[in-house]
């Protein structure tokens, strides 16, 4: 991990809707090749927090930078322009809760559209790279299907080969396994262990401790809009100095 | 009461004639308000905010007046402001412009009733609001645009009959000369009917083919 430059860099993010505080101040570095898992109990700010990074959502306050490149604003603070910030987003990738496959468009053309549309690959070569990003989700014998014949857990690799089709320099993961049946799960962990494993950027928010122990470097704990700790999986996971964290993570296990 | 065959059978070619012109007039129309409709229904969408007022307000306009007033405003006062058309043409895009709104509203209905979530993933992905409304949101919505819009047009079929008022020799209008010389209202008005059903069942027929051909996932 090499915290001198993270690949991605928050500070003081704050979000509100109306006069509920979402977000309060969240700050949070991820390194180079850093795998982070973010936790924390429902309506703390963990899935906001993830959507202000690539500006799914606005920050009311705060800096988010990406290797040093503000989102979202220029150098003096102003809005980018909407190509700007597109072009922003396709260096992240962002993988959803309950998928979101373009329902209209094979496995293939689903991680192929991104290449071709967005960084204007000929569709050929943005369909060879979509076969070799499926066939990494181990998904090389359903590319011609469509999201409705999957199962979900399949549609979720789909997913995931969508946003690794952009070459993005930080994956985000938003809830990936909590829309799958149990038996869908341990594919679907298994596939983002492996990115883990393979060196790629990853935060994910997720409840799999399975995956935090296994692939985790750091271990992020969010409560009420806040960072309430941070650190290694097996401290936080096992012996966590923060009351709040100690007692959700017993709730989890019950 | 007698029942005039001789008259219905000199009347088959006469509002033949009448039937050449709707269906001429109608095709122009629906050409018009297809092609207008569809771009009014992306101005709606677009992320211009006095584009999207400008299409509210004309579908607003066309929407809150009845067709015969926009029939009239298109024939009588458009002259008035130099503008003068033939009676055909007047009504042609009297007509257009009325589907056009509500096909308009139908097209922005049909892509806002598609899942926030395609359009996010599609913004995930660094895909801009332009290739996202015409590679991801409108492909899908084709397959509920379709039937509302066969309706529209059904309603267009129908509202070519108010034609006869600026003296469109079209259908209605066909009959009514065969009327006023023969006096006849059962017959003729019961032949005109036949005449716009099948019409319009031909119409239906074409929509439902088109909606089995669209692609379904």
């Amino acid at each position: 991990m090499n915290v001198e430059s993270p690949v991605i860099d928050a500070q003081g993010v704050s979000k509100a809707y109306g006069d509920r505080e979402v977000l309060r101040g969240v700050s949070l570095s991820v390194g180079e090749g850093e795998t982070v898992v973010l936790i924390g109990p429902s309506g703390s700010g963990k899935t906001t927090f993830l959507r202000c990074l690539n500006r799914l959502e606005t920050p009311d306050a705060g800096l988010i930078r990406l290797r040093g490149e503000p989102i979202g604003v220029d150098e003096s603070g102003r809005p980018l322009s909407e190509a700007r910030l597109a072009k922003q987003r396709s260096r992240f990738g962002f993988v959803f809760q309950r998928f979101n496959l373009f329902a209209h468009l094979t496995a293939l053309d689903n991680v192929a559209i991104g290449p071709h549309r967005v960084l204007g690959l000929p569709i050929e070569e943005a369909r060879a790279r979509a076969r070799e990003e499926l066939a990494r989700v181990h998904l090389q014998d359903h590319v011609g299907k469509r999201p409705s014949q999957l199962s979900g857990g399949q549609q979720q690799r789909v997913a995931i080969a969508r946003a690794l089709a952009m070459k993005p320099e930080l994956i985000l993961f938003d809830e990936p396994t909590s829309a799958l049946d149990p038996e869908l799960v341990t594919e679907v962990v298994d596939v983002m262990q492996e990115l883990a494993q393979s060196g790629l950027t990853l935060l994910a928010v997720t409840h799999e401790m399975r995956f935090a122990r296994a692939a985790a470097d750091r271990v992020v704990f969010m409560d009420g809009g806040s960072v309430v700790e941070e650190g290694p999986p097996d401290v936080i996971l096992g012996n966590a100095r923060e009351e709040r964290t100690r007692k959700f993570l017993i709730h989890l296990h019950e | 009461m007698t029942f005039d065959w001789a008259l219905v059978q000199k009347a088959i070619p006469l509002l033949g004639t009448g039937l050449l012109t709707t269906v001429k007039i109608c095709l122009l129309a629906m050409l018009l308000g297809i092609v207008l409709g569809g771009a009014l229904g992306l101005g709606s969408l677009s992320r211009w905010k006095p584009l999207r007022w400008a299409v509210m307000a004309y579908v607003d306009f066309i929407r809150g007046t009845p067709l015969l007033v926009q029939i009239f405003l298109v024939y009588f006062a458009l002259p008035v402001v130099g503008i003068n058309l033939p009676e055909f043409w007047a009504g042609v895009i009297a007509l257009g412009l009325n589907a056009a709104g509500f096909i308009a509203e139908i097209v922005r209905a049909g892509v806002g009733s598609i899942e926030s979530g395609q359009s996010e993933a599609a913004r995930s992905i660094g895909m801009r609001h332009s290739q996202i409304l015409f590679h991801i949101l409108l492909p899908q919505s084709l397959r509920s645009i379709v039937p509302p819009t066969t309706n529209e047009l059904i309603t267009l079929v129908k509202g070519s009959a108010l034609l006869s008022v600026i003296s469109v020799y079209e259908l209605t209008r066909a009959g009514q000369a065969i009327i006023s010389v023969h006096f006849a209202p059962l017959e003729i008005y019961l032949l005109i009917a036949l005449y716009y059903y099948a019409t319009i069942s031909a119409l239906a027929w074409f929509s439902r083919y088109l909606e089995r051909r669209l692609p379904a996932w």
